[in-house]
């Protein structure tokens, strides 16, 4: 498999995570999504000072070659499914008592 | 420092910037992530090891590699810069401060079973 095929199946297990494993869905709640705002801005430029310096050079043959700010597409969706699991895990893990406050 | 010995640093000084950029909040917002660790390690080490699982593959298998001058050269398992490494450590807990950071200022948006 090759990093666009991957980055497709694992957005759609993180979805489907967040969306049927938690209680209540990152994803429908404004929480996320103002996070994921703030967020955004430095996944983009964290994004484009590792690929437009070549600190990290990818096969073209596994990407689809559709870039935004010189960081390949996929690196942007690989991002979001990490920020949207990590955010899950951390709420399910207060919700089971863990350190709550 | 001389020249190459700086562009070795290139990698890092991103996660350094996340790190600057994101724990100040820590303390002006109080939003307690670094001292909930526990939490924060429970968190991110399923997700962090599974894309690290990945990183390793792909590595492996060529899809991406990282420009040896550009990076401290200093390897964990199966190849993988200890950048990338650190980026799965410090990423997710700088996404955790931002969302904590939201919690403060918006506490109704909370998980319901999450609020006071």
């Amino acid at each position: 498999m090759i990093y666009s095929d991957i980055v497709i199946a694992i957005l759609i297990f993180s979805v489907l995570l967040d969306l049927f494993g938690f209680k209540n869905s990152l994803l429908t709640r404004p929480i996320f999504w103002s996070s994921y705002a703030i967020i955004l801005p430095f996944q983009l430029l964290t994004n484009w000072w590792l690929t437009s310096r070549n600190i990290v050079m990818y096969d073209p043959d596994v990407i689809s070659g559709l870039r935004i700010m010189s960081a390949p597409v996929e690196d942007l969706i690989f991002g979001f499914a990490l920020i949207l699991n990590v955010m899950g895990m951390w709420e399910y893990w207060g919700t089971k008592g863990v350190q709550k406050d | 420092m001389r020249e190459s010995t700086m562009l070795k640093l290139s990698y890092l000084a991103m996660l350094i910037f996340t790190m600057v950029a994101s724990f100040w909040l820590e303390i002006a917002f109080k939003v307690h992530v670094l001292r909930r660790m526990k939490r924060v390690l429970l968190s991110l080490l399923p997700i962090s090891l599974g894309f690290l699982i990945w990183d390793a593959y792909a590595i492996a298998q060529g899809h991406w590699y990282f420009d040896q001058k550009q990076v401290t050269g200093i390897n964990g398992p199966f190849s993988i810069p200890i950048e990338e490494i650190l980026f799965f450590l410090i990423i997710p807990i700088a996404v955790l401060m931002t969302l904590e950071g939201v919690a403060r200022i918006k506490p109704q948006w909370k998980h319901p079973e999450l609020r006071k």
